[in-house]
């Protein structure tokens, strides 16, 4: 059977920095270093073997892109400098992009649900509303449990002052050019996509 | 000085060849260009001859020892008068152009004269003791001795530190032949050189520089060239392979490619490290015949013509080959054994597994990098190494990249060959 690179050649040219795919020596430390290590579907490496492999559905269909939390720890320690968290990250919005990733994986529906509009209609987190927002994402019903189930946990962090209690807070100062540099961004990523 | 040695005493066109560091590269280029009727000036920086070579326990591929052909060099030395070996000595400078070199070279105090019959009474009267740089610090050593075993020369020297001392000046007396001279200063001399073999070698990359493997932070976390040391009978523990708490070894596990192909530390193959932890693995065995042992590579290389002997210690069936560059080494503080962490490759399973001891194969640094040729328009690769552009100062064995012994050897007889073209050419 012959290779078909071709969605190789898709990662190295459209997905962000996915051409330091190529750099990769499946040496696995990435996979060592990782603190969710044994709960990924599949490890760094593996992603990146199966990019190369031409595996289109395995790598975007799995939930690994969605396991990282930018801790960093396999950048530092990749032997070949791979920017492995970025690389992961491209990977994921390459899912979206191409309609593959699950709706319901949830660090998808927190980051695009959840996240992304609490921060940027005020310009920072409000950690109750996102808090709130991330525990009724399923209804009333299942919220309410969630809320009880972390109750304990939300009164400690309330005590201690690691929460903040109100739920809608009002814009940061220069909210207009916290704006503008959005508006920005995604101009300049639409131009890179139209040049893509 | 041996006879036709020839100083700066403005004689113009001298056939001499200057060969700096006296390992197995040095000894040999010094020997074959000797041989042919060249005057040598073999010049290395430590009290004695050997290099590295000197600090192994075997060779491979015959697991043979190194004590052998070391000797027939010394030998070989010793009855050439055509060789003049100047320990403790560095190049401070080099001028001049191929056929016609001034060196400025600068002899560091031996604190021992060469009435030294090496008889040893000055260290049994000396109390203090150094670090033992031969054994990697696994060992203290009196402040006066002989470096190792077989030293060539057999002549004993002082620390420099100790050599300041009152005790030091106690042991002028100790001395039956008034060899002991604390006060002894260094010299400087300037030759006359037709052509430079420079031969200065590695050194085993510093293995606390990386972090997540934990070496000086977790017992029982150690190097291949400790390993070597540990092995040998004349070493710090008797030739015994042992735990820092004495306790029984069952279960070795070696760590390839500890900071070499890698970006954060040296990002060459040091080439031989997979050989020698091959070839550490018979000694693993010899001692513990029951021992597991467990090898973490990248991918093996058995470089050159050395298949064979990969092929004859995967006959070993008591070895697991584990295709993984482990991510870190966690401490079991209550056994005081590392924990190696990390992805099989092979199979995609993280695991984490205890040993009683870990032997990091760290790769070689280039001396180079450390103190480079002092003279202009020399040239390094991109790992530090000596790239040979220069016509009239010719880089040979580990001071050009990672080699074994017989690459080595055969590098600096042809070194020998190109520095003898260039004293032809002065003599024009
Ligand atoms: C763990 C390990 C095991 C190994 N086992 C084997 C084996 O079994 N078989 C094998 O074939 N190879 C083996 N090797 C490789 C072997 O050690 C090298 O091939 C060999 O040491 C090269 O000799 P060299 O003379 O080029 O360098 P070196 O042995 O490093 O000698 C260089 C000499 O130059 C001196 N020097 C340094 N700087 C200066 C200076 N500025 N001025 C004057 N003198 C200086 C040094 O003091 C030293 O004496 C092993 C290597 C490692 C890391
Ligand atoms: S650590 Fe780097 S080189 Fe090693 S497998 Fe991961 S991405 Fe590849
Ligand atoms: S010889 Fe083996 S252990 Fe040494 S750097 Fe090369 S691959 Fe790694």
């Amino acid at each position: 059977m012959a290779y078909d690179l071709s969605f190789a050649k898709e990662v190295y040219k459209t997905s962000e920095v996915g051409y330091w795919i190529k750099m990769c020596m499946q040496c696995g430390v990435c996979a060592g270093s990782c603190p969710l290590g044994p709960h990924w579907e599949h490890s760094p490496r593996q992603l990146f073997q199966l990019v190369r492999a031409g595996k289109m559905e395995e790598v975007l269909k799995s939930d690994s892109m969605w396991m990282c939390t930018s801790c960093y720890n396999c950048i530092v320690r990749c032997p070949r400098g791979l920017p492995i968290t970025h690389i992961v990250h491209g990977l994921a919005r390459l899912a979206v992009e191409k309609g593959m990733a699950d709706p319901k994986q949830p660090t998808r529906r927190f980051a695009v649900e959840v996240f992304w509009d609490n921060i940027t209609s005020t310009g920072r987190v409000g950690e109750a509303g996102l808090t709130m927002k991330l525990y009724f994402i399923d209804g009333i019903g299942p919220g309410i449990q969630r809320g009880l189930e972390m109750k304990n946990q939300a009164l400690g962090m309330l005590k201690t002052k690691r929460l903040n209690p109100i739920p809608f807070r009002s814009k940061i100062k220069g909210f207009a050019g916290f704006k503008a540099m959005l508006d920005k961004a995604f101009e300049l990523e639409a131009k890179k996509e139209s040049n893509a | 000085m041996a006879r036709r040695c020839v100083m700066a005493d403005g004689q113009a066109a001298s056939q001499t060849i200057l060969v700096v560091g006296g390992g197995m590269s040095g000894l040999t280029a010094a020997v074959e260009a000797a041989e042919v009727g060249r005057d040598v000036i073999l010049v290395e920086k430590r009290p004695y001859l050997g290099g590295r070579v000197a600090q192994l326990n075997k060779y491979f591929p015959k697991l043979c020892t190194p004590a052998c052909g070391l000797e027939i060099n010394y030998q070989r030395v010793r009855n050439n008068p055509r060789i003049t070996v100047l320990t403790l000595t560095e190049v401070q400078e080099i001028q001049g152009s191929e056929g016609d070199y001034t060196v400025r070279l600068r002899e560091n105090p031996r604190f021992v004269n060469e009435k030294c019959t090496a008889c040893g009474e000055c260290a049994k009267a000396c109390d203090a003791e150094v670090d033992d740089e031969f054994n990697f610090g696994l060992s203290k050593v009196k402040a006066v001795g002989n470096g190792h075993n077989m030293a060539y020369p057999n002549r004993y020297a002082m620390s420099p530190e100790f050599a300041k001392t009152p005790e030091a000046e106690k042991l002028v007396a100790v001395c039956p032949v008034g060899a002991i001279e604390p006060k002894m200063e260094a010299k400087e001399s300037t030759l006359h050189i037709s052509s430079i073999i420079w031969a200065t070698g590695w050194t085993p990359y510093d293995a606390s520089k990386i972090r997540p493997y934990g070496y000086g932070r977790i017992p029982n976390v150690t190097t291949n060239m400790r390993i070597e040391r540990m092995a040998n009978k004349f070493g710090p523990s008797g030739g015994k392979i042992v735990r820092d708490d004495g306790k029984e070894i069952k279960n070795v596990a070696f760590i390839q490619c500890a900071g070499s192909r890698d970006h954060n530390y040296l990002p060459f193959c040091s080439r031989i490290c997979c050989l020698a932890s091959m070839k550490q693995t018979t000694y693993v065995r010899e001692q513990f015949p029951d021992a597991k042992i467990t090898i973490y590579y990248i991918d093996l290389r058995a470089m050159d013509r050395y298949e064979a002997f990969q092929k004859k210690i995967e006959a070993d069936q008591g070895i697991r080959w584990i295709k993984s560059k482990p991510a870190r080494i966690d401490a079991d503080l209550e056994s005081r054994s590392p924990i190696v962490i990390g992805e099989d490759t092979l199979t995609g399973v993280r695991y984490a597994d205890k040993y009683d001891l870990v032997v990091l194969a760290t790769g070689m640094e280039p001396n180079i990098a450390a103190s480079p040729v002092p003279a202009s328009g020399m040239t390094y690769d991109a790992y530090g190494f000596l790239a040979n552009a220069t016509t009239g100062i010719v880089g040979t064995g580990c001071a050009t990249g990672p080699q074994d012994v017989s690459g080595s050897v055969q590098a600096s007889t042809a070194a020998a060959l190109k520095a003898i073209q260039s004293a032809a050419k002065a003599r024009g």
